[in-house]
């Protein structure tokens, strides 16, 4: 009797614990991503109850959008400036702080790293300031070189590459830390025993650093690229889109058709957001395949480091 | 020896010259705050001439006090508090038990918990944001501090659940075996033996959240969109600019004011936060 009631009350107990995930999640994570879907299938501006099935008209609409299509290329341009900075400039500086040589190492990281922990928002505005044409210390630098003002936001040229490289500063100490995490990787006997055998500080670097390091190049790729898909808080308070949609993200492009038209077009906007799920969801595969790929190359190279 | 200490030397030498690099560089790299500090404490006849002073003519204090009250930021200040500590609390609790029970105990319908919690991990769910407009609407939350809380702390955290569910795993069953043969029930061997031990999962989950909630932007502008009372720091921070565009010494004291908080907390809990970032790559 005994031995049957308790595992019932464990399991009571199990599933105590488990509810307030279930409520949580069901309602905020399971349902959205359910209910996404259905109302791309469906004509409704949110106010009123009426949303009318209109099957796939809505994606095709979207895809109709050249706005839509242009907000795709810029999302990739994006990630394309931002991307290898972060993966290939992160890389260079983790090599420099991970020397037991350099003086004040642990200062330099403290500092690359503390743009991460601020509030996007607020950097966005803060960097509009930086980048005013008329009181912000960039045009102030500009004028010491006797040269015209630069509108660097104002200008549809230059506003891309601009936000893009605000965005690789911003995060670029994530980026890092991944680097220095896959380094620590790395065991200093391996170092120790090269240099008994004689080698230099560059041989070390090609013949052991470097390929050992290679497994994680895939990863960290993966994990960069997919942050750049999250631009949305920097792009909306620094140019909002503009000018003339050319810093239109993508997910600028959704919210501004579910909560800045006059009208919502939250079917419509939904279509795009799935689409952008899908999107985003070829990168994530993308991420796990890396993970697995890595792990395989890293079994891989210590199982030959020991035979 | 004496060989030794001469081949040394000069290589040394490098490394200084790289860190005298790496602080130039790094001087940049924070200009922007240092740039922010100084106009927050400038007049504005200052800020409009231009010039590339750190130092204000005149410390402007009275800059604070406009963002205070009348940007309203001694408001935004006081709900991103609210928010972000009362979501924090609630992630780590829902967290902290969800993983317990995945990952010590085996029960009817664990192995479809967990593959939904894998599956939705592999789902982006950052784009579901009209859907939880919907239904907060719906239930009533869309207008209140209490809403916006719950929409941040019921998305997804799986990989929390899953850091929390890998740790307490690796604990040792004869922790909990003497417990029981004590006398303690289900609750009290988590409560009292489990979560204690759970501490340093519990900083850097804790701490990741708490950041990601005071820096988060999309939930709270469209929770506050037709209620400004509910704005928080970072949504309040682009409504300020948007009503008083000029007044830019203002603006920096609100980024101030806005910043401040994370930047202490961060280099005081450096170490868990570099070691939550780590663990992307460790895994």
């Amino acid at each position: 009797m005994a031995s049957q009631t308790r595992p019932r009350r464990r399991n009571l107990w199990i599933y105590a614990f488990l509810m307030p995930t279930f409520v949580l999640y069901g309602v905020y994570t399971i349902y959205p991503i359910v209910a996404s879907y259905w109302y791309s299938f469906v004509e409704w501006n949110g106010f009123s109850a009426e949303q009318r099935f209109v099957g796939v008209s809505n994606y095709e609409a979207v895809l109709a959008d050249p706005l839509f299509w242009s907000s795709v290329r810029i999302t990739l341009l994006f990630m394309l400036v931002v991307a290898p900075l972060r993966i290939f400039g992160a890389f260079f500086l983790a090599i420099l702080l991970n020397s037991p040589r350099l003086p004040f190492a642990r200062f330099f990281r403290t500092v690359y790293f503390l743009p991460v922990v601020t509030t996007t928002a607020i950097i966005g505005v803060v960097m509009r300031f930086i980048l005013d044409p008329g009181a912000g210390p960039v045009a102030a630098v500009v004028g010491l070189f006797g040269l015209p003002p630069v509108d660097l936001l104002g200008d549809s040229a230059t506003a891309l590459v601009t936000t893009a490289l605000v965005y690789v500063w911003k995060f670029f100490g994530i980026t890092m830390i991944y680097w220095l995490a896959a380094l620590q990787t790395i065991p200093q006997d391996v170092y120790d025993a090269a240099r008994v055998d004689g080698a230099g500080g560059a041989r070390i670097f090609r013949h052991i650093t470097l390929p050992m390091l290679l497994p994680f190049l895939l990863i960290i790729t993966v994990l960069t690229i997919e942050d750049c898909f999250h631009a949305f808080d920097l792009m909306q308070t620094m140019t909002a889109g503009g000018p003339f949609y050319s810093t239109e993200i993508i997910e600028i492009y959704i919210y501004r058709w579910a909560f800045a038209a006059s009208i919502p077009q939250l079917g419509f906007a939904s279509a795009a957001a799935v689409l952008f799920g899908v999107l985003v969801l070829v990168v994530v595969a993308l991420q796990a395949w890396a993970t697995l790929t890595s792990q395989r190359l890293r079994s891989q190279g210590t199982e030959k480091g020991r035979a | 020896m004496s060989t030794l200490a001469t081949s040394h030397r000069p290589r040394r030498r490098g490394w200084w010259l790289v860190a005298l690099v790496l602080a130039a560089v790094a001087f940049l790299w924070v200009f922007p705050f240092l740039w922010m500090v100084s106009a927050s404490l400038k007049s504005s006849g200052e800020i409009f001439a231009g010039g590339l002073g750190l130092i204000p003519e005149t410390f402007a204090w009275e800059n604070y006090g406009r963002a205070w009250t009348e940007g309203g930021f001694g408001h935004y200040l006081l709900n991103t508090v609210i928010v972000t500590v009362v979501t924090t609390a609630i992630v780590i609790v829902r967290c902290a038990l969800a993983g317990y029970v995945i990952g010590r105990y085996r029960f009817p319908g664990s192995r479809l918990i967990i593959g939904i919690f894998v599956a939705t991990l592999f789902v982006p769910t950052g784009y579901t944001i009209i859907p939880i407009v919907k239904v907060s609407l719906e239930l009533g939350l869309l207008n209140s501090l209490a809403g916006m809380i719950l929409a941040l702390g019921g998305a997804s955290n799986v990989a929390a659940i899953l850091i929390y569910a890998g740790y307490f795993r690796r604990m040792p069953a004869d922790l909990e075996e003497a417990a029981i043969v004590d006398g303690a029930g289900f609750l009290r061997v988590f409560l009292r033996i489990m979560l204690p031990l759970s501490m340093p999962v519990t900083a850097t989950v804790g701490i990741l959240t708490f950041l990601a909630t005071w820096n988060a932007f999309f939930l709270p502008l469209v929770f506050s969109s037709t209620n400004p009372d509910l704005r928080t720091v970072s949504v309040g921070m682009q409504a300020f600019v948007g009503e008083n565009s000029t007044d830019w010494a203002a603006m920096a004291a609100a980024g101030v004011i806005s910043i401040l908080p994370v930047v202490v907390l961060f280099v005081f809990m450096q170490k868990y936060f570099v070691e939550g970032i780590a663990g992307a790559v460790k895994a």
